[in-house]
């Protein structure tokens, strides 16, 4: 017989105290080993991802905050440029302003200077030729000339409108005052009768007249009584020239500065493209 | 010549004897339980550890994996059992490069033994799986006329699983004692080689079919299989085979 009862029963037992004893000291203490091992691995693992996450968010919140950084800069960095812009276009403008005060206050004053010196020119080189002339009239003065200044004196007086004669009558008469008339040089005695002679003539009535001799009046001669004058001299001529000289003068600076006002537009604009 | 390690007997006392069979079995307990002893005395559960460490995680998980493909949810149950009934005969196998040992396996007392503790373990994990009823009632599947042909079945192919064993490992050890005897040299060692290839493939054949059986009686037998469970141990299972 091949199968042997006893050593079945004792082989079953065996096997059976085999399987206890191999899980006991086998399978129990492997599978725990390898289940702690993985238990740590996992651990490990799950410990990593959970590092990854957290670095994946604080990347990504670092990412963010980079970016609105990044635009917060941009719009700082174009807010400055905008405002440097606008200050630089300002500044420009009141360099500008300024220089266009200044040159247009310099022009003002320039042309000031210039026709004060023109002014003065044309006064000093007035005053020069009546000068001169009141000289030459002076030196020139005569005798003969006083002679003829007379004949010319009395002519007018001869000649003066009905209404200035009667005026001037009434006032040599009512005059308690003799008439005085005085003349730049000493006459010589002919002149001063034919003087008499014509007041009497005018007058229709005796008068005392009394000679001065004035050296002011250039080459003059003046009646004057009781607020009322007649004379004739080269110095009224020589002021009336004075007058329209002066007259003349005037309305040349009027037009000049006319003039200069409507070119300045001009010169502005151009003054400002050279500035652009 | 003897054609089974049974018929050696060291000492007898009525029907109590100690034969070369019994003594073989308590020597390749007494290597496997002190090995794994030994080795699992400093365990590390860090990712360095020792050759030999390495060597048993990759037998239990590999056991464990086996198990696990053949269909059962739950291998570490089964484990030892399974994995024991391998360990068994593949240690009685690979023992007999030593001179003058016999594999315990050649004696259809022990193959005998081991068929028994298979015909008993599959109806008791069916039982505690299924319940009882469901368990006996699943012999009446698909009709009551398929009791008797179940019960055969189940008993034939336990028959089956003792004497292919049995047959194998005897044939082995018969062969080289002939070839022996024949020639002396050589051709024995290429038998003998052979035969631990024979004893491995046994080994497994004969624990991946009790596995079947196992099986068979507990996932079969359910009405329908528990999809939490399948899903629970998938990702665990992967980690496994990639760890490995």
């Amino acid at each position: 017989m091949l199968i042997d009862w006893f050593t079945v029963i004792a082989q079953v037992i065996n096997f059976l105290i085999l399987v206890w004893l191999l899980k006991r000291f086998l399978y129990g203490p492997i599978l725990n080993a390898i289940d702690a091992r993985e238990k740590r691995i996992a651990d490990k693992i799950a410990d990593a991802e959970a590092k990854k996450s957290e670095a994946q968010k604080e990347r990504d919140e670092y990412q963010q905050k980079n970016k609105v950084f990044d635009q917060q800069r941009k719009e700082h960095m174009n807010q400055v440029m905008e405002t440097a812009k606008t200050e630089h276009a300002q500044l420009l403008d009141t360099a500008r302003q300024e220089t266009e005060n200044l040159r247009t206050s310099l022009q003002l004053s320039l042309r000031n200077e210039m026709l004060d010196l023109n002014e003065e020119l044309s006064r000093r080189a007035r005053e020069e030729v009546f000068s001169i002339a009141r000289k030459t009239l002076s030196d020139l003065a005569g005798a003969s000339l006083e002679e003829r200044m007379t004949d010319i004196f009395l002519e007018r007086l001869r000649e003066l409108n009905d209404v200035q004669m009667t005026e001037m009558k009434s006032a040599l008469i009512t005059s308690p005052d003799p008439l005085l008339v005085r003349t730049a040089f000493k006459l010589p005695t002919a002149q001063y009768s034919a003087i008499e002679t014509t007041i009497k003539e005018i007058l229709g009535q005796d008068k005392q007249v009394e000679f001065n001799i004035v050296p002011d009046l250039v080459s003059g001669i003046e009646i004057s009584s009781n607020g009322q004058k007649i004379a004739w001299s080269i110095a009224e001529y020589l002021d009336s020239m004075a007058m329209s000289v002066n007259s003349m003068l005037k309305k040349s600076t009027l037009i000049q500065n006319e003039n200069e006002a409507l070119d300045h537009p001009k010169t502005e604009q151009g003054s400002s493209k050279n500035g652009a | 010549m003897n054609l089974s390690p049974d018929n050696i007997i060291f000492w007898q006392a009525g029907i109590f004897k100690l034969n070369a069979t019994i003594v073989y079995t308590w020597g390749l307990m007494l290597v496997l339980v002190l090995g794994s002893k030994l080795i699992t005395r400093k365990l590390s559960t860090d990712l360095e550890r020792s050759r030999w460490q390495n060597l048993l995680e990759i037998i239990v998980t590999g056991i464990n994996q086996q198990i696990e493909e053949v269909g059962l949810k739950n291998p570490r149950k089964y484990l030892g059992f399974l994995g024991t009934l391998f360990l068994f005969v593949a240690m009685a196998s690979l023992f007999t490069i030593v001179p003058g040992y016999e594999p315990p396996t050649g004696s259809l007392s022990t193959t005998a033994a081991l068929a028994i503790c298979v015909l008993v373990a599959v109806p008791m994990f069916g039982i505690e799986e299924a319940g009882f009823g469901r368990y006996l009632r699943a012999y009446t599947q698909p009709t009551i006329i398929m009791l008797p042909f179940n019960i055969i079945s189940e008993i034939s192919r336990t028959l089956a699983l003792a004497v292919r064993l049995f047959g194998n490992m005897m044939s082995g050890t018969l062969i080289i004692a002939i070839l022996l005897t024949i020639t002396p040299f050589i051709f024995p060692i290429i038998m003998s080689v052979l035969g631990l290839l024979t004893g491995m493939v046994q080994a497994y054949i004969f624990s991946i079919l009790a596995t079947v059986y196992i099986a068979a009686a507990t996932r079969a037998r359910k009405p329908e299989p528990e999809p939490k469970l399948e899903e629970k141990t998938t990702p665990d299972n992967n980690k496994r085979i990639n760890h490995g």
